[in-house]
């Protein structure tokens, strides 16, 4: 396994400023996840887990210390460069798959080629994908409320994937899916780690951790 | 599919779902932009109708008498519609003052400087009871040329007068005294005396007109004014009819030059001033009754920010999905600005539709006729109110979307 460090934070602090006073939701994270690593990231409620997935997804930034995602500084980022960087590096995977509601299947697995590539996909890269897990071209011609919570799932994984990014952030994957569909989903992520891709995942459930290379725990804002 | 495809595709499905809603919304443009485009099309419509009846007056030159007070210009004096040529009034020329009328001397030099331009004559005219049958009235009463009649009136029934007691009558006097070839008229009254024509023909009605109104006119031969009123060799107003419109401002310059030199003695006024006067009074009018028309506007342009804010709020999740995703802010504002423009540039649309039809009838129930409908000047309305109208929304839309494009992706994901 490679062990060049794709994530790093150093000393990394998120504080939300509220009238009732200030909240520390990450107190001085250090950690580093390698290059094909699968981590997973436990604690309980409130613990700060969320705000450590949004610092690592870039879709926050440090209130104070430092974030390399790939090599970039993303304390230093515009918006439209952190953005750049979500499109490019990063594949989401959410607890509730958060899929567009007024796109097919097809549609939304397509929608972050055509933000990245700015044209179609004339390879079949987004049909061969879905079928990759086991949704064919009927089946992604449905809007995803049309969908069963593990077709909509994979259809999220596909979407995830279809810019072929080197980081997946997974948020409770299976915190919505039943065990059978929920074992099926982990066994997919655990492939895609097994060829090469580095997996963060949030979860509560610690047979989800047994996938896992590596479980940070994460309490009171700081990690161990 | 491409980038702005997609994009795009999702304003058109984010309308479908709140369908009603959209419509609603649209509705408020549609009448906005009919309000305005008819509104608009009737103005232009005046202004066309006006400008073709004064346009047949472009090549007439009326002069008339100046005592000199106001200076005297070429046409400067000619004071739009209140201070007018005698002929333009039918009560103006009653109370004759003895020197206030243009001498023999001064219609032959106003001859002179027209040379071969066009045709001068002379016009008496005063302003008379007349009986006919048993019906009195008040009309105005011209004396003129027989030689220049046939050249300056048509007769839509009839013959020229021949001889002292032939009259021609206004299409508009005759329908209104019912008079017919052969009835007769009695001018003046019985105190001063009474002087009979015969009605030998009707003139063809001439609308508006600035150097002979002769709709509601009783037109005489110069020998029979002559007989009856007297004032030979003295002109209430020389009229020039040019043979081209272009050496309207050439012969009225050299018509001043030669006659008011030393001393104001007269006063050209030419159909421009007129029509300059009518048309901007009409813009003006055009223009206040279009502003208030754009205030069903503006109240559209309200409900498309609320439609829009609802929007934005209702798909807040969708942001944040997109958003982290890798999404710019500049695709969540388009996404947005293509939903406020469709829903603008279809009510325009439809709007403009409706225009065209009830435009119509606005503007054949206000002025009678749709002559000028279809020309450029009046269906022009109709683009400019959809491009107005679009506009409107767009610029409603310009708040909702850039506060679309500014949700933080955490909050905007976290929402239900």
């Amino acid at each position: 396994m490679a062990s060049t460090p794709i994530i790093e934070l150093e000393e990394v602090t998120r504080i939300y400023p509220l009238a009732s006073g200030d909240v520390v939701a990450l107190d001085h994270v250090t950690l580093s996840i390698a290059e094909g690593e699968f981590v997973a990231i436990m604690g309980p409620s409130g613990s700060g887990k969320s705000t450590l997935l949004n610092q690592i997804g870039c879709l926050d930034v440090p209130t104070s210390g430092w974030l390399r995602i790939a090599g970039k500084e993303v304390g230093m980022l515009s918006d439209h460069d952190l953005t750049d960087l979500r499109l490019r590096t990063l594949g989401y995977i959410f607890q509730r798959f958060n899929l567009v509601p007024l796109l097919t299947a097809y549609e939304n697995v397509e929608f972050p080629y055509l933000m990245m590539h700015r044209r179609n996909d004339t390879t079949g890269r987004v049909g061969q994908l879905l079928a990759s897990f086991g949704i064919d071209e009927a089946l992604a011609a449905h809007r995803p409320a049309e969908l069963s919570g593990g077709q909509q799932q994979r259809v999220a994984i596909a979407r995830a994937l279809v810019n072929d990014p080197p980081i997946l952030i997974c948020d409770e994957p299976t915190g919505n899916l039943d065990t059978k569909t929920g074992t099926q989903i982990m066994e997919t992520l655990a492939d895609l780690n097994r060829r090469g891709r580095t997996i963060v995942i949030v979860t509560h459930d610690p047979t989800v951790a047994t996938y896992a290379d590596r479980t940070i725990t994460i309490r009171d804002g700081r990690a161990s | 599919m491409r980038q702005g495809g997609i994009v795009f595709q999702l304003a058109v499905r984010s309308i479908r779902l709140n369908l009603l809603r959209s419509l609603l919304a649209a509705l408020g443009i549609v009448i906005g932009v009919i309000a305005i485009a008819a509104m608009g099309m009737m103005g232009a419509n005046m202004t066309l109708t006006v400008k073709d009846q004064m346009s047949e007056m472009g090549n007439v030159l009326v002069v008339t008498h100046d005592a000199g007070t106001s200076g005297g210009g070429s046409s400067g004096g000619a004071g739009g519609m209140g201070g007018g040529p005698p002929g333009m009034s039918s009560g103006s020329s009653e109370d004759d003052e003895d020197d206030n009328f243009i001498s023999e001397s001064q219609f032959k030099a106003i001859r002179n400087a027209v040379g071969s331009n066009g045709t001068v004559y002379t016009v008496h005219s005063l302003s008379d009871e007349f009986s006919s049958g048993t019906r009195d009235g008040r009309a105005t009463v011209f004396g003129l040329d027989p030689d220049v009649i046939p050249e300056v009136l048509a007769l839509s029934d009839g013959s020229y007068p021949r001889g002292d007691s032939g009259a021609l009558v206004g299409a508009a006097l005759a329908e209104r005294f019912n008079l017919t070839l052969g009835s007769r008229l009695s001018l003046g009254d019985e105190d001063e005396g009474t002087h009979t024509v015969r009605v030998v023909g009707i003139v063809e009605e001439r609308g508006m007109s600035f150097d002979l109104s002769t709709d509601m006119a009783v037109i005489l031969p110069d020998e029979s004014y002559t007989s009856f009123y007297g004032d030979e060799k003295e002109y209430d107003q020389v009229n020039v009819v040019l043979e081209d419109v272009d050496s309207a401002d050439a012969t009225s310059t050299s018509i001043t030059e030669k006659l008011n030199a030393r001393k104001t003695q007269v006063r050209v006024s030419d159909a421009s001033r007129m029509l300059e006067t009518i048309t901007s009074t009409i813009g003006t009018m055009t223009t206040f009754v279009m502003a208030i028309a754009g205030i069903s506007l503006l109240v559209a342009a309200v409900s498309i920010f609320n439609v829009m804010m609802m929007s934005v709020t209702e798909r807040v999740r969708e942001i944040g999905i997109m958003r982290s995703l890798g999404t710019q802010r500049p695709e969540i504002l388009k996404m947005f600005l293509y939903e406020s423009a469709i829903l603008g540039f279809t009510g325009s649309l439809i709007g403009a539709a409706c225009s065209f039809g009830i435009g119509y009838l606005v503007v054949v129930s206000l002025l009678g006729s749709a002559d000028h409908f279809f020309e450029f000047q009046s269906l022009v309305y109709l683009p400019a109110a959809m491009l107005v109208g679009t506009a409107i929304c767009i610029l409603s839309g310009l708040y909702p979307s850039w506060r679309a494009a500014n949700l933080d992706p955490i909050e905007a994901l976290r929402a239900e």
